[in-house]
């Protein structure tokens, strides 16, 4: 057993640490430092930087534009990316649809979408969800009638993250009802500037505008740009589920959030001294902490097994339970800190920053109620934790 | 012991119900905490003639004559409807502070006037860096000639922008932790020197920040026993806190109600998600929550006029307990709505949040918790 990061991974570190600290804009670490949401520029600007240096998408293999790195390469990289305050890597393209091309795309569709997931000049939304498929998504509804040349397609999509941003949406639809409902269910790409194509924006509860309804009215969609088999779209969804192990467990950004905590917790005062100081409050981050090295040493050996070649199983759903619980609990403990000042509410600062305007209480509290209130999302995404304590209970313990 | 109310606080609890269900809808609701000034000037009119406002005041102050139980029938109601009309800071607050420390002047010339919905108050009291401490106040009162020179800045003041009288508190002596010292003050809003910087909060309600350069004020400004605000403070506290525990409850109890409709109407998987046993039972801890909730909020009331000690702990005690019960029903009721949950159109989000918030207002869960858990030193 060797649990500490050998000597060439540690120089790995520092090299990702210099270049970043080289080529990290300083307009976006500033608005980022500041809890400012990130803006489509900010994204697609830092994901150009990662490609120039040919690390936009390290888990992919050599051939596609990847880095040959190992996990554990790729989880130091992801550590430092995320301790710099760097915007998150949108997941939509590199981490989903690429993969999924490369093994089930044809060259055409290889050739036509890789480039421009790498440099990032195409934005991908995710058409999963809809309104009656949540947890249960392979009951959706939304229908794709093969018309000659072109799939004509009918229904809605719901919470689809960034559809206002995006070019292309890939999406799941049903080309045939079979015995089976994930039986008929195929994969597509649809343009989302084809007409026919309608994006509704969803407000959440912190007052801003990432998810949306998409209703798709007479879409027409070329019979090129179905990816697989007609009916091959569950076995890829699947396929597709089972390509974010290694960061599903958020640690690096969990424990750049607990840094943001400590600095927070430092400046804020319990009475005559810092609130850090009191034993109540410490004791509590200090507990969040030890669950935090009990994941991260879990999400460890999850990723030593992949370098040893034995892939995850169900127990990844593991580091998603425990990952965005821990991830909720540093929101609120953050929220927590900055005492009244968690209250003051101002959605143009949470998209702007203060300004020129002296900020209403310190500078780094506006932000940290409403973010509260939005990582509640975590357990209800990505399959939400009910459905992976299901997963669990079935294929890891034989219950059910 | 009897845990009824008597004849007249039912009505009161029919008056009220009946109010937030049939004139109080959340479209409403939202469409007047986006306007400037947050809430409805009408609706505080109507308060005003269905007698509301004078709750908790005596008949010869001109009100009801009602206590803490009245006000918790109140805000249990004011909880459901999500209301957003500044009760809590002009009556419960301002009003009642005005009541307890005022000359039969100072009472005579102000108080009728909140009553009528003519006045409205605001109790200016916490500061940047005084978190739920409530004898730690920075702020200064300097003697000059026969008054005052105000200088400071009091943090979070709840409907500071629409208060035309700031109840502010300030040293006249001692340390900056000292319980003795602190004095308590009448100020007019636009009083030279006072400047009011208003926003909303994430619960929908307005506060400010208020900046005191050097405000001149007489010496009948001074409401009750120059350096004696303290035990007052606390005791208007304590009554902040038990309407708050109210109107978490009701809170509670619409996310309560909204969550099993939900999970009897949602299907997923070919059945309503109300079926499945690990939903089941996240909504019965909802309701053991809710239900021992609800006995706080009763025990908070009866203490809310106790002994000091006994008032501060059993005060204590009920916010925490709302705090961690608030926290359990808003977070459970959000996760088991699943993607809708996270909607800001539903009201499911702003009970979350409006719970979320109370937490905060006078002292969260922990802070409580430090407070009870002191107490029993001192036993
Ligand atoms: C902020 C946000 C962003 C999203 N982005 C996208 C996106 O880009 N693309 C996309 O396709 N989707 C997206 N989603 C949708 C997300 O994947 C769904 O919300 C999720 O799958 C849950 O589905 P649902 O919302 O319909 O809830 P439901 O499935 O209706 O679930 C409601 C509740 O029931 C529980 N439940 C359901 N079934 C069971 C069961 N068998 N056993 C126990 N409990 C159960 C759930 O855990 C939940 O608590 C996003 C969601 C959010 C909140």
């Amino acid at each position: 057993m060797q649990l500490e990061f050998s000597a060439e991974e540690e120089a790995f570190r520092l090299e990702v640490r210099d270049f970043i600290a080289a080529n990290y804009p300083v307009e976006i670490r500033r608005r980022m430092e500041a809890g400012v949401a990130p803006g489509k520029s900010d994204f697609v600007t830092w994901q150009q930087i990662l490609y120039q240096q040919g690390w936009i998408a390290p888990r992919w293999p050599v051939e596609y534009g990847g880095t040959g790195w190992s996990p554990v390469q790729c989880y130091i990289f992801e550590e430092e990316i995320t301790a710099a305050s760097t915007p998150r890597v949108m997941p939509f393209g590199l981490t989903m649809l690429g993969p999924v091309l490369m093994t089930f795309g044809s060259d055409e569709q290889k050739q036509q979408y890789l480039p421009a997931i790498l440099d990032s000049t195409t934005w991908w939304c995710q058409g999963y969800s809809e309104p009656d498929a949540g947890s249960d998504l392979a009951s959706l509804k939304t229908q794709a009638v093969l018309e000659g040349d072109h799939y004509r397609v009918n229904g809605s999509k719901i919470w689809t993250t960034y559809a206002h941003y995006a070019d292309m949406m890939f999406c799941l639809v049903r080309t045939s009802s079979e015995e089976r409902k994930q039986q008929g269910i195929s994969f597509l790409l649809l343009d989302m500037d084809d007409p026919g194509v309608e994006v509704a924006p969803i407000i959440t509860n912190n007052g801003l505008h990432v998810v949306n309804q998409v209703f798709l009215k007479d879409v027409r969609v070329p019979r090129e740009n179905l990816v697989g088999e007609e009916g091959a779209g569950w076995t890829i969804a699947k396929y597709l589920l089972g390509h974010e192990r290694t960061t599903i467990a958020g640690v690096a950004a969990s424990r750049q959030q607990m840094r943001r905590l400590k600095e927070i917790a430092t400046q804020e005062l319990d009475g005559a001294l810092p609130l850090w100081q009191s034993s109540r409050f410490r004791d509590r981050v200090a507990e969040v902490e030890i669950d935090l090295l009990a994941l991260e040493q879990t999400n460890l050996r999850v990723l030593c097994d992949e370098n040893a070649g034995r892939g995850p199983g169900p127990e990844a759903s593991l580091l998603k339970v425990r990952g965005t619980e821990i991830q909720q609990q540093i929101t609120e403990l953050m929220a927590e800190a900055v005492g009244y000042y968690g209250l003051p509410y101002d959605k143009t600062v949470l998209t702007e920053g203060w300004g020129d305007q002296p900020p209403v209480g310190p500078d780094y509290a506006a932000s940290l109620m409403p973010h509260y209130f939005d990582w509640r999302k975590s357990s209800i995404y990505g399959g939400s934790n009910e459905i992976q304590k299901n997963i669990i209970a079935k294929a890891v313990l034989g219950l059910g | 012991m009897d845990y009824q109310l008597n004849e007249l606080q039912q009505m009161l609890q029919q008056s009220v119900e009946k109010y937030v269900e049939r004139d109080y809808d959340f479209a409403n609701r939202q469409q007047l905490a986006v306007t400037d000034l947050g809430y409805s000037e009408e609706n505080w009119r109507q308060f005003a003639e269905l007698g509301w406002l004078g709750v908790p005041f005596t008949e010869e102050q001109g009100g009801f004559g009602g206590g803490a139980t009245e006000l918790m029938v109140l805000f249990e109601a004011f909880g459901k409807a999500l209301l957003l009309e500044p009760y809590l800071a002009s009556v419960v607050l301002g009003g009642q502070l005005l009541a307890r420390v005022g000359s039969a002047e100072q009472i005579e010339r102000l108080l009728p006037a909140v009553i009528a919905g003519e006045s409205k108050l605001a109790l200016a009291h916490s500061e940047p860096q005084s978190r739920y401490h409530l004898s730690r106040v920075a702020c200064s009162a300097a003697a000059q000639g026969d008054g005052f020179l105000l200088t400071g800045h009091k943090a979070l003041v709840l409907n500071g922008q629409n208060a035309d009288h700031l109840l502010v508190t300030a040293r006249t002596s001692g340390d900056v932790d000292d319980p003795q010292g602190i004095s308590l003050f009448l100020v007019p809003a636009e009083a030279a020197g006072v400047t009011v910087r208003g926003y909303r909060t994430v619960d929908s309600l307005q506060a400010a920040e208020v900046h005191l350069d050097g405000v001149e004020l007489s010496a009948d400004s001074v409401l009750g026993t120059v350096g004696e605000a303290h035990a007052d403070i606390e005791w208007v506290i304590d009554q902040g806190i038990a309407a708050l525990c109210a109107e978490a409850l009701g809170c509670m109890e619409s996310l309560q109600q909204a969550t099993v409709e939900y999970l009897q109407t949602r299907k997923q998987f070919g059945v309503a998600i109300g079926q499945f046993q690990s939903l089941q039972h996240a909504a019965v801890d909802m309701f053991i929550a809710l239900s021992q909730s609800r006995s706080m909020v009763y025990l908070a009331a009866n203490r809310a006029n106790a002994d000091r000690d006994e008032r501060r702990a059993a005060l204590s005690a009920a916010k925490n307990f709302i705090g961690r019960a608030g926290r359990l029903i808003g977070q459970t009721a959000v996760q088991l709505h699943g993607g809708v949950g996270m909607s800001d159109e539903l009201d499911v989000s702003h009970y979350f949040k409006r719970l979320t918030a109370i937490n905060t207002w006078l002292g969260d869960d922990h802070h409580h918790l430090g407070q009870y858990s002191d107490s029993l030193l001192a036993k």
